[in-house]
């Protein structure tokens, strides 16, 4: 992840459907790639499509009129559940999508989502519903996301707080990945290793 | 001195921490990394792009399953893409010094059930995988869990994690399980009760008589679909059972050091006064073999049930995902789920694709001979599990029944080698997920156990394995 998040301004895309599992978000045959590229493509793939490659009608979502270039998916509960395809996370962040308002998130998919400049924000389920009927009311209203304040403004001035956890967002913030953090513990990542043996030995049979 | 009671995972969790900075997650370190095909090749590229090295080699090992096709190995992989990807593999575990068991080898098999048939699965560790049902693992007692590629590149590199401490649920099943009723009936049930977000952020940890009294195997598939209610993982304590499923394993201690390491393993257990964040019970004497009817694991039903009917069901979201549901199947509300016709039955994938699970099925098709018409798939689970079966002559049993007795491999479960449902089609599936599309797109999924799979590839249609013919005086086979 290279891009710093920074606060953004977008219509929301309203997906009412509970529990969207990653096999929706990209279908399994789009996982035989050995980079990130093109997966825009494979987003929601078969939710777009029908058997012979052509857009539905009606058009998911996605394809609606009027609805391309929107950054904000606004989905039902429990969203990215299933497999743990990071692709998933790839796929959403090349369509554009930059945040995700559900009232749950699976636990690989947000860490997933978070690691690749995505931001999941919980929202409670009686909020969910008023959100739902806002966009389904003004389909343009616009929402900004700021995540250093942790509040997405809705139209009228209101403004919803939100959770995030607080080393995510730093990392979101700066644009830098976990990897790095984690490369800055190698001398206590030594130490450690120096009192706790190896388990097991995959390269020589019996471990100790 | 009396510490503080804990549970088997804040044994493990505190075993493991390396460090931990204020609002940070924790450092935790990583005894075992598994890795495949699909979700690893970007961490390489990543590794390369940084010019890091794989901090430990010796524990971590690769295998090539979900693009392999099942077909004979000595037949080359038709799909481009799959063998670039399994070449890719070669390449980067030769590159990096990672031990591979690919396709040829014979360890070769689903991650998730070569790790403990070769014993590198043990109480107490820390195991991970880019993979969802690394959750399997637990059923030793060692914490396991499915990541991201990005978090295999980490592990990769640094042999540690960067994790939030999850809750925990406890998972009592007591009460003994009737026969004709099996472990993968007792998570279908958990599942549809708590639903596919009940675990979520939490790791449970499974007790109670009926699970003491499960083998191993049965043990696995429980912590296997674990993730399908969305729990961070799944974890059982070790008991005896464990200590001899894997003493003489290649990668278990040997000697005096197996002594020690039992010893070690077997403070793990819960202490007595320990606390988990919430307690659900099951009472196994009362279940009943499963099916899901659904598009997730979340809506399974007694094999005697009927399809939900979305009028009567809850709010207004609930109805909608059940409409949605049921068009998707092609179901009627109402409809008795036994007699449901199928297309296609397959018995494998990392839930139940081992060699108790392909011995159950072989019971029930011994000298008998699948419906006309419908394509039933056996495919084991690893290398290991098919020289097994045939040592027992399984693989001639299905083959006579005119199954296809095909090679190891992910396979139909995720249906990305080729082995996959046409549009509309119906399978009775052994394998964990019944997602849209999971099974080949456009096909509809029904999970149940190795019984009830077998038992419908008889008839064609679903079929209680507690009816058939020879079940009451055949108990001791039939009853798993």
């Amino acid at each position: 992840m290279a891009e710093a998040f920074e606060t953004f301004t977008s219509r929301a895309i309203p997906l009412p459907a509970d529990n969207v599992d990653t096999d929706q978000i990209v279908p399994a045959r789009y996982l035989k790639v050995t980079d990130k590229e093109g997966l825009a493509e494979a987003l929601f793939h078969d939710w777009r499509f029908t058997d012979n490659g052509r857009l539905k009608d009606p058009p998911f979502v996605l394809d609606r009129p009027g609805l391309a270039g929107r950054r904000i998916l606004l989905a039902g509960d429990n969203f990215g559940s299933g497999s743990s395809r990071e692709h998933a996370a790839w796929a959403l962040f090349s369509w554009g999508i930059r945040a995700i308002l559900s009232t749950g998130f699976a636990d690989i998919f947000r860490n997933n989502a978070l690691k690749n400049g995505l931001l999941p924000i919980q929202v409670e389920r009686g909020r969910q519903r008023q959100l739902f009927e806002l966009v389904a009311d003004e389909p343009e209203a616009e929402f900004t996301i700021d995540l250093a304040s942790q509040v997405v403004h809705l139209p009228g001035d209101e403004d919803l707080p939100f959770e995030v956890d607080p080393f995510a967002k730093v990392m979101l913030l700066a644009g830098t990945d976990e990897l790095g953090y984690l490369l800055g513990k190698t001398t206590e990542i030594d130490a450690w290793e120096a009192t706790h043996p190896g388990r097991v030995d995959t390269l020589t049979g019996a471990g100790t | 001195m009396s510490a503080r009671p804990r549970t088997l995972f804040e044994k493990i969790w505190i075993d493991h921490l390396v460090s931990q900075d204020p609002e940070a997650p924790a450092v935790l370190a990583v005894d075992l990394h598994l890795v495949h095909e699909v979700t690893s090749p970007q961490a390489f590229t990543g590794l390369r792009q940084r010019g890091l090295k794989v901090r430990h080699p010796e524990r971590t090992v690769a295998t090539a399953d979900h693009s392999v096709p099942t077909h004979p190995r000595s037949l080359p992989i038709l799909d481009q893409l799959a063998a670039a990807q399994v070449d890719q593999l070669t390449a980067n575990c030769r590159e990096f010094g990672i031990p591979l068991h690919g396709l040829g080898s014979p360890n070769q098999g689903i991650v998730h059930v070569i790790g403990p048939e070769l014993g590198l699965t043990q109480p107490g560790m820390t195991i991970v995988c880019g993979d969802s049902h690394t959750s399997t693992h637990g059923a030793f007692g060692a914490l396991a869990f499915g990541i991201g590629t990005s978090e295999v590149e980490m592990v990769l590199a640094t042999q540690c994690l960067l994790q939030r401490r999850p809750g925990t649920h406890e998972i009592r099943v007591d009460g003994r399980l009737r026969p004709g009723v099996s472990a993968k009936d007792v998570i279908l049930a958990l599942i549809a009760r708590i639903g596919v977000g009940g675990g979520t952020g939490h790791v449970f940890e499974y007790g109670g008589e009926a699970i003491r009294a499960l083998t191993m195997e049965q043990r696995m598939t429980i912590c296997n679909m674990s993730i399908e209610a969305g729990a961070r993982a799944g974890l059982i304590a070790p008991d005896d059972t464990t200590f001899e499923y894997l003493h003489g394993r290649r990668h278990v201690p040997q000697g005096d050091a197996w002594d020690a390491a039992v010893e070690r393993w077997q403070s793990l257990p819960t202490d007595d006064g320990a606390e988990y964040d919430k307690s659900i019970t099951i009472d196994a004497s009362v279940l009943e073999p499963m099916v899901t009817y659904g598009t997730n694991p979340g809506m399974g039903i007694p094999i005697s049930g009927r399809v939900p009917n979305p009028d009567i069901s809850g709010d207004s979201a609930a109805r909608r995902a059940l409409e949605h549901a049921l068009e998707y199947m092609n179901l009627r509300p109402g409809q008795p789920i036994l007699g449901q016709k199928v297309d296609v039955v397959f018995i494998g994938s990392c839930t139940n694709g081992r060699i108790s699970d392909l011995r159950l099925a072989a019971s029930v098709l011994k000298n008998r001979r699948v419906a006309d018409g419908l394509r039933v798939m056996v495919v084991p689970g690893s290398e290991e599990v098919k020289k097994q079966a045939e040592r027992e002559g399984l693989g001639e049993i299905f083959r006579a029944a005119g199954a296809e007795w095909r090679e190891a491999g992910c396979s139909m479960c995720i249906a990305m080698n080729g082995d996959q449902l046409n549009p509309g089609q119906y399978a009775i599936s052994t394998s964990n997920r019944n997602f849209e599309g999971r099974q080949g797109k456009g096909g509809r999924s029904f999970l149940a156990s190795p019984l009830t799979a077998a038992a419908s590839a008889l008839t064609g249609v679903i079929t209680d394995p507690r009816t058939l013919p020879d079940f009451d005086s055949a108990p001791a086979t039939l009853s798993s």
